[in-house]
């Protein structure tokens, strides 16, 4: 009994230790994140940069889930920067963003694609005096991940990709893929298309670049949702990720990220530039360069050009806008509006984007979207 | 009523034959909160149903297709053009799935924990079986993705191969286990627990009486079950499974995480493809304008309309057999 008694007491003198020991090391554990989010000496000189001007007061925000981790880096720098200000970005989607800012309720929205003429029509609700207008803020690679084993480098070009999700090459060892990747030993495998089952401006824009460069074997519409028939769909880009990571055999597209944080071999474009293109954030650059402003006025919508033969331009790329009204702002939220954009459009703000996985926009393009951001109203 | 001598304090509340009350205060309150709360419950289902209604007309006035037969999802197309006919078959098929896998199970795990189990073994068992309930649907969505998913495929591939002879398993499409199939077993899983537990508790209440009775007549543990047990407590069992089979109509997550969505009817179940209500409304719903989430709002309203049936068949099933099981002495 007494023994008992004792191992008890031992035993709850352990357990005080375990807790308290974890305790101070949860302790020492928060201590290290203050210290790399006060004290990285980039992130305070970038936020030096920041001019703050008459931001006050909270900014909400709403719109595509691409530019998510982006906006995350953004919003945080610029919050440690201006103090007493409040961004608040919810990523939920641009069809969300697009409502929500023809609503009224967000000082501005985040989206995938440029906004529709029927969209517009219905800003002018909103922007008293004015309307809507895109402001290209992110560029990306969208990538195609597969998974085969004992390939671990495959070009396709733009035709092939389009017949492989629209379940028109169904082998791995088609000829048409044998053509492209001479030497390469291609299996004899069934080749498992993967897409996003949601509506997803991702899906669009893979639309957009396969009608650009293979209308022929692409006849459909650029459209939100997965229109060719065949194939697997699953859940938002880390739904497919995840497939194409899973099953041997499978390709699928999602933004480069997903690629690299889970190690996903990604196909070489053959764009019929001297070599075949890997998705890096610069290539993406490099494509998007190429882009010609189409929007109207202080409207910055871009029209890619998916059919570049530029060495080096990754031409399946994602540029995802900020969308703010041209005039007629809510007054309360603009200067907020005007100074975070700015900071962005930024230099700063644009080298950001890739360590994040991203593209930055051209240098020329995000003069003309500084110079806009600046005449705001 | 109001002229009744007030009852003396030991005397316990005399009821009325037809179930008012007394007349004391406490007693008024009751009866109208009670009452109150019933009508507000009416009060909420009329107007959901009202909103869906409304909302639903103003979408299917719009829809260049047959609501009830198209085979797409294409409410920000032009034309305009959805249909619920998939996702009418996807929601179906796969409960019945569900269903035909989890009812027989529910009820031996139910039987077992309550008439064969070990006392030491039927309260974790029990309570382990609980347990399974409170699983958020989204966790059941992941581990069927990255788990049930690539260990079905060799079930698949097994049933294509020897059972492909009765069409429904004839596997015609390659690809991943992310099929109606994989979905009922996944939701099979996930009502388990409701009917085992209910199942469970009305065959607790078997009277004892019974049960002795059968058992002196000579009869088997298995005679005393199967004369005793079962038909006492199967509408129990039945609207336990009608709780379960409301929770597989209505499984949002789970589904789209595992399912392969596509807007084809297929009777191969083991082929990729096909949808359910819950899982379109849900993969639809952030990209959707106005007017597509009206749309998807009129197929939620045929969901509304399914449960409805689905219990009004239920209660007429019980009622039929109340008398009969003896559940409501």
């Amino acid at each position: 009994m007494k023994l008992q008694r004792k191992n008890r007491l031992r035993a709850t003198a352990l357990g005080a230790l375990a807790v308290s020991g974890a305790l101070v090391l949860t302790a020492c554990g928060s201590d290290d994140n203050t210290a790399s989010t006060g004290g990285a000496g980039e992130n305070t000189k970038a936020a030096s940069n920041i001019k703050c001007d008459d931001a006050k007061g909270k900014l909400l925000a709403s719109g595509s889930s691409a530019q998510k981790n982006a906006m995350d880096l953004w919003v945080r720098n610029y919050m440690a920067a201006c103090t007493g200000v409040e961004v608040n970005y919810k990523s939920s989607s641009s069809g969300e963003g697009i409502v929500a800012f023809n609503q009224g309720t967000v000082g501005f929205a985040g989206s995938d694609s440029a906004l529709k003429p029927e969209e517009v029509a219905e800003s002018k609700k909103i922007c008293k005096g004015g309307q809507g207008i895109n402001l290209p803020m992110v560029g990306g690679p969208i990538a195609l991940g597969y998974n085969l084993e004992g390939v671990d480098d495959l070009n396709l070009d733009a035709a092939t990709v389009a017949k492989i999700f629209n379940s028109k090459i169904k082998k791995w060892n088609d000829p048409a893929i044998a053509k492209l990747n001479p030497g390469a030993k291609l299996p004899a495998k069934a080749i498992q298309p993967y897409h996003r089952s949601e509506d997803s401006g991702t899906t669009q824009n893979l639309g957009k670049y396969l009608g650009a460069t293979a209308k022929k074997d692409w006849p459909y519409e650029a459209e939100k949702k997965w229109p060719a028939p065949g194939g697997q769909a699953a859940s938002g880009s880390s739904g497919v990720a995840a497939q194409v990571k899973q099953e041997d055999g499978a390709i699928g597209y999602f933004e480069l990220s997903y690629a690299s944080s889970q190690n996903i071999s990604t196909v070489k474009i053959d764009t019929g530039a001297a070599e075949p293109v890997a998705a890096t954030s610069e290539n993406a650059s490099t494509a998007i360069a190429a882009a010609k402003i189409e929007g109207q006025g202080k409207d910055l919508a871009l029209k890619l050009d998916y059919a570049t033969k530029a060495d080096g331009a990754y031409p399946i790329v994602l540029v995802t806008y900020e969308i703010v009204c041209d005039k007629g702002n809510n007054a309360e939220t603009l200067g907020t509006v005007k100074s975070f954009l700015t900071y962005t459009a930024s230099e700063d703000g644009q080298k950001v984007l890739s360590e994040a996985g991203y593209a930055p926009i051209p240098a020329e393009i995000n003069a003309k979207v500084r110079e806009t951001v600046a005449t705001l109203s | 009523m109001a002229i009744t001598s007030s009852p003396s304090p030991q005397a316990p509340p005399v009821i009325e034959p037809s179930g008012t009350s007394t007349g004391r205060a406490g007693d008024k309150v009751f009866v109208g909160l009670s009452r109150g709360s019933g009508i507000l419950l009416l009060v909420v289902m009329a107007s959901i149903a009202a909103f869906l209604t409304y909302r639903a007309v103003l979408a299917i006035s719009k829809d260049e297709g047959n609501f009830l037969t198209t085979f797409d999802w294409n409410p920000a197309g032009d034309p305009p053009v959805f249909g619920i006919a998939v996702l009418l078959y996807g929601t179906v098929v796969s409960s019945i799935i569900a269903m035909v896998i989890a009812v027989p199970i529910a009820v031996g795990i139910a039987l077992f924990i309550s008439h064969y189990a070990p006392r030491k073994l039927a309260s974790p068992l029990a309570y382990v079986v609980d347990l399974l309930a409170a699983v958020p649907s989204i966790i059941y969505g992941i581990w069927g993705a990255l788990f049930l998913v690539p260990y079905l495929a060799g079930l698949n591939s097994w049933l294509d191969e020897y059972m492909g002879w009765t069409y429904i398993f004839d596997k015609t499409e390659m690809g991943a286990a992310r099929n109606l199939f994989t979905v009922g077993i996944l939701l099979a899983i996930m009502i388990l627990p409701i009917v085992t537990s209910v199942s469970r508790e009305v065959f607790l209440q078997v009277p004892k009486m019974n049960e002795e009775a059968a058992l002196a007549l000579g009869a088997t543990r298995w005679e005393v079950i199967r004369m005793s047990v079962l038909p006492f407590g199967r509408s129990g069992v039945i609207s336990a499974s009608m709780l379960g089979l409301g929770r597989a109509l209505g499984e949002t997550m789970a589904v789209a995480t595992v399912l392969s969505p596509s807007f084809l009817i297929s009777g191969h179940l083991l082929d990729p493809g096909g949808g359910t209500f819950a899982q379109n409304i849900a993969a639809k719903f952030d990209e959707a304008n106005e007017f597509g989430r009206d749309a998807l709002i009129a197929s939620g309203l045929v969901l509304f309309v399914l449960t409805l049936l689905v219990n009004g068949a239920a209660r007429l099933i019980i009622a039929r057999r109340k008398e009969y099981s003896g559940a409501n002495a």
